[in-house]
Parts: C-alpha cells; structure tokens; sequence
C-alpha cells in the first residue's frame, strides 16, 4: 500500500513586497502578490525526499486559502508533488490559526494521509503552531520542528534542535510532521516539472464539503481579535559615519555617550 | 482577578530569565502561579525563585514523560492545572516549543490563543497583547475572545521585576494522555560562556561579511569586551561558519536588547524579523547602500576588520 503524503502549504504576501493590513485588520493578500510560502518549500522538499526514498509514495499539497492559491498549489506541483487539494470559501476569509486547523483536519481526514508534512511556520503569521493544532485534533503524534527527517519501516524519525538541547526524535504513522528550513535546500522546478504540473489535478472543496458552518470559521469565528494595527513608527534617521581610520573610535565615542559602556 | 499561570521554563536545574519577565507581567493582568513541570529535584529551588517574582502558588509535576515524550506530558500538566484552578490566562515563553506547548492548551481548553506577544496589559475584556508582525513593520494590539486566553510572550519583552509572595508549592499528579513522539535521545547544548542570545542586553552579530569562520573572532572580542551575546545571519550559518542556535533573524532567534551590532550585515527582511525591535541599532558595513543603515542608530561605513577591533580596544581602555 503505497504511503500517502500530504503537505500543507500555504500563499503568503510576498516579505520582500509591501505587506499590509486590508480594513478589516486581515493579513490583505489580495492588493499584494503572493507566492508559496518559502518555509513550505522545505516541506514539499522533504516530502519529495521521503516518497522518493519510499518507491511507493503519493504525494499531495494541499492549502486553505483564495483563488490565487492555486499559484502557490502549481509551485509544488512543479516541484514534483502529485496532486492538490485546494479548500476555498468566501466564508472562510479572516480565520483565525483555531479555526484554520479544524478546517485542515477536516480536509486531510477527507483526502485520507498517513504523514502530514508542514512547514516550520508561515512566513506572514510567523505562529509555527499549526502543526501542533492539526496532531492534537486528528490525535496524532506531533515530530515536529526538524531539520532532519526520515520514514523507515513505518517510523518517522528526526533531529529537533530545540534551544536547550538537540533531541532525536521518533513515532510511528500515522504522525504530523513539520520541518525547519535547516532541513536541506528545496529543489528548484524544472521546465518539464511546470510543464507536467499543467496537467496535475487540482481537487477543490468548500466548507459543505468538509461539513464546517460558516459561523465557526472566518472573522466571526475568531476566537482572537485585532483592536488596533499601527505602523511602526519610522525608526529617526541615524548617524552614518564614514570611517577615515577613527571609525570604531566614533562608534565607541557614541556607544559611551548612550551609556553602553 | 483570577490566577495567571505562568509556564516556567527552566534549563539545568535553573530558572531562565524569560519565566521571571512572564512572572513579572502577569501581575499587571492578575495574580501569577508558576507551573513547573519535570524540573526533578531542583523544583523547589525554582518554585522559591518563582515565589520571589510573585507567585502565590506554584503547581509543581514531574515524571520521566516531561523528557521523554515530545510536548505533550506539557500540555496535559498545563491544561490539568488550568482547568483545576479555573485559570484567569496562561502565559508561556515564545520559543518553539512554548507555542506548540500553547496552542494544545488553548484548544483543550476552548481558549483563543495569541502568540509572540512583546506586551501585555489589562484591558476592560481582559489582557491586552502587542504583537509586532510582518519583519515588526507593523505593532498590532489583540486580545483573546473566547476562553481563558493562551498568549505567548517574546523573551526580553520587560525587566523582571521581583515581587516576593507566598510561593506555596502544590504538587500535582497529572494524567497523562495522548499520543506523543518519542524522544530517544537529547545531547544538551553546551554553553558558550557567553549570554542567551534571546536574554542579553547586548548582541554582536556577524553576517557574511566576516568572510570565513575564523572572521568571528573579531565579533566575538567584541561581544567579549561589551558583555555580549554574538548572533549571526543566516547567510554566515549556511556558509557554516557559525552554528545555527545563534542565527538571529525569522527562522532563527528574535532578539530585542537594549544595543544591537550587526557587522557585515546587508539587513535583508527575514534578518529585521529578528532584529528590528532592538532599542539601539548599530551597523558596520562597507557598503554605504546596504539596507541595515536604514534602521541604525547609529552606522560606520567600513571595513568591520579595522573598524571592530579599534572599537573593542576602545571599550577595553574606557572599561578599564
Ligand atoms: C524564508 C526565509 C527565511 C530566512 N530567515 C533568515 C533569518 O532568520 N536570519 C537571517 O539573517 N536571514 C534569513 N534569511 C536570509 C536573508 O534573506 C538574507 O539572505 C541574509 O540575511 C543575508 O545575510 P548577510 O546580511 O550576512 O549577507 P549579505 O546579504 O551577503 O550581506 C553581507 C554584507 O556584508 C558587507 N560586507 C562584506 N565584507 C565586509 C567587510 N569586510 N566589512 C564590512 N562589511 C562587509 C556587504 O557590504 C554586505 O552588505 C531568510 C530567507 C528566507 C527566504
Ligand atoms: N492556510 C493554510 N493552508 C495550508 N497549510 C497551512 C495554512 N496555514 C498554515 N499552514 C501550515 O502550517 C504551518 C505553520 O503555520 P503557522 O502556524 O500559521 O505559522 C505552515 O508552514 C503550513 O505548513
């Protein structure tokens, strides 16, 4: 029985654009481009790794998010994934991590998995809790946070370097996985890989068909809230010296002056 | 007021510094209780440090599952704790495993959660937390809805402040449940002698620049000579010339000490995400067009190898 793989994958703004606020305090990824978040890279990535070390492994990407997440969905397609599960509801706008997690867990009990692989966090929330959501809805162990993964005879084993210590890791599968971008570089799409991802499926569902009501989703659904978003202020301009041979005397002169030394 | 729990992160028998800053802010929303799970024999020294940072009870569990299982002998204690003292908030640190240890919580406690908090204060619907997001371009101000809220908070985010108060140790037996990962071994970091890089006032870092490994040492006379930590980009961690618990930036630690020095460092978005709420930020690059200079307090353009090792032997002279 072939092992089935689903990566979570996310569309974020792009960090290097302009990201901002919509008027409803949510993260605007419409008037912004977006992209396949680059810490879901190393999830595809590793995925990949693991079916192709498996010989007999399937390979699905799937995301949560609007219309132009499908971009994000052709990107893992083209790195070499299978198929895609793209879930997609007007209602589903404004969800809070909770939320997204029932609605994923919903998804992935449809799609069916044996691993779950997710990236270390998303590039725009930045929480890196999603995978510990999914585990302790679906009742799965959590391996998360690795920067070494591997799947032998039905055990997931990694390497988790943790603040305090690094630790060697293990479960058996079915399990949710995420991985660090310490991982190993993600593959790159070949022309063949984006030319083949044209013709790959793309299943969408809405919230019926994952049996979710609308009220326990989207900003409604929240179980957080935003009272007030504001710009950081610009940071005053600073001092820029050249150095002429008294550079770091200058800086220590400053440094003195702040009272740092 | 109702009790705020406190997760209280602790390394070799120690209290580390960020449990005493969430101590420290719960009083502003409460009153604390510490939680201290499998600190052996060293939790009554931690539980009378947790006492003199304010907390009137400390719920103390420990096991062989603390360290043997991945996160969740946690979130059982947590939530077991919670749900018995009908807990007003619960506060964790914001390291990896302090969120994915949160997030379990809130769900089983039906609590909204909110994460990498580097404020917090009582609001009329109870705590109010300041985040910074996207590379701390923007601060947001949120608060839980639904549920005792489950909120993270970035170390540094204040002084701890001591607080003495009862420090009455409870002990707790916890049932644990739920499927966990193994851990089957853990290696402990060793120290470098030299501050967390999360915990220190000040942090040297170098980034490509430095050129090779060996380039680190005039970054680490430096953090030497300032009491510093040394953090580092991640273009210096992939090229392997400085391990990766010391890389400061998006997917390496968020730092935010009083003085900030980036050395040979471009300051490209995903190191800001690390850097940028740092009070004072200081930058020596060659390039008068690098990015970094549009965040300092104060920049040299130069060479970071004249210009660091002047400036250490100038601190050495003024420190005497
Ligand atoms: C998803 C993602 C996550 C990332 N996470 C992080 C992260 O956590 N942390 C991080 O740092 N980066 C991260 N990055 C990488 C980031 O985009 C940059 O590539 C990286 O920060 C560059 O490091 P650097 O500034 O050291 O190198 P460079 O950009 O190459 O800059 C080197 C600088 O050194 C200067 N220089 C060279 N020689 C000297 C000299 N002798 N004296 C003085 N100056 C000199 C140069 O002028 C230049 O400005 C991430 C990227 C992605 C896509
Ligand atoms: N909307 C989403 N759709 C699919 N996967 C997601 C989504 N949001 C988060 N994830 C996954 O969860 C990981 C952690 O996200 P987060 O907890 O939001 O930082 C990401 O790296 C993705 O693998």
């Amino acid at each position: 029985m072939s092992l089935r793989i689903v990566v979570c994958v996310k569309y974020v703004p792009d960090a290097t654009g302009d990201r901002r606020f919509a008027d409803d305090t949510t993260t605007d990824r419409e008037g912004v481009d977006g992209l396949l978040s680059e810490l879901d890279e190393y999830g595809v990535e590793q995925a990949l790794r693991i079916a192709e070390a498996s010989g007999d492994a399937e390979v699905t990407v799937l995301t949560v998010g609007p219309d132009d997440a499908k971009d994000a969905l052709r990107k893992a397609l083209s790195m070499g994934a299978d198929k895609a599960v793209h879930v997609n509801d007007d209602d589903i706008h404004g969800t809070d991590v909770i939320g997204t997690s029932a609605i994923i867990a919903k998804a992935l009990d449809k799609v069916g998995y044996d691993l779950v692989v997710c990236g270390m966090a998303s590039t725009d929330g930045t929480m890196g809790v999603l995978p510990a959501l999914l585990a302790e809805r679906l009742g799965l162990p959590q391996v998360t946070l690795l920067s070494e993964v591997s799947v032998e005879g039905g055990v997931v084993k990694g390497r988790r370097d943790g603040d305090a210590a690094t630790e060697q890791v293990e479960a058996e599968l079915p399990a949710v996985v995420s991985v660090t971008d310490q991982s190993g570089e993600a593959r790159y799409p070949s022309f063949k890989g984006i030319m083949a991802a044209k013709k790959k499926p793309v299943q969408s569902l809405d919230l019926d068909d994952l049996d979710i009501e609308a009220d326990e989703v989207g900003l409604a659904g929240s179980w957080t809230a935003v009272e007030a978003v504001a710009a950081r202020p610009a940071r005053t301009a600073g001092t820029i010296v050249k150095d002429e041979g008294e550079g770091g005397k200058q800086l220590a002169t400053y440094l003195a002056e702040q009272k740092f030394i | 007021m109702g009790e705020i729990l406190v997760l209280v992160d602790h390394a070799d028998g120690a209290v580390r510094k960020p449990a005493l800053e969430l101590l420290t802010l719960a009083r502003r929303i409460g009153e604390p209780s510490a939680v201290v799970l499998g600190a052996g024999s060293a939790a009554a020294e931690i539980a009378a440090k947790a006492g003199e940072y304010g907390a009137a009870k400390v719920y103390v569990a420990d096991g062989a599952e603390f360290a043997d299982l991945l996160v969740v002998p946690k979130v059982d204690a947590l939530t077991q704790i919670a749900k018995a003292a009908d807990a007003a908030a619960v506060l964790v640190t914001s390291s990896g495993e302090g969120k994915e240890i949160a997030a379990r919580v809130a769900l089983r406690l039906g609590s909204g959660i909110i994460t990498d908090a580097v404020d917090l204060e009582a609001g009329d619907g109870g705590p109010v937390a300041t985040q910074s997001v996207f590379a701390a371009s923007f601060q947001v101000k949120s608060k839980v809805t639904k549920g005792a809220p489950v909120i993270t908070v970035k170390p540094n985010s204040t002084s701890p402040e001591a607080a003495p108060a009862a420090g009455a140790v409870e002990n707790v037996t916890v049932e644990f449940t739920g499927k966990a990962a193994k851990v089957t071994s853990r290696t402990p970091r060793v120290s470098s002698g030299r501050p967390e890089l999360t915990e220190a006032a000040i942090v040297v870092s170098g980034g490509r620049g430095v050129g090779a490994k060996e380039g680190f040492g005039v970054v680490e006379e430096l953090a030497d000579a300032l009491g510093a930590a040394v953090g580092a980009s991640r273009a210096a961690v992939d090229a392997g010339w400085y391990p990766h618990t010391n890389q400061v930036g998006q997917t390496g630690k968020q730092v935010s000490p009083q003085l900030y020095v980036a050395a040979g460092i471009s300051g490209a978005i995903q190191h800001r995400a690390g850097m940028q709420t740092s009070k004072t930020i200081v930058a020596i690059n060659k390039d008068p067009e690098a990015p970094i200079f549009e965040l300092v307090d104060y920049g040299v353009v130069g060479d970071l190898f004249t210009v660091l090792p002047q400036l250490t032997g100038e601190v050495k002279a003024r420190k005497g």
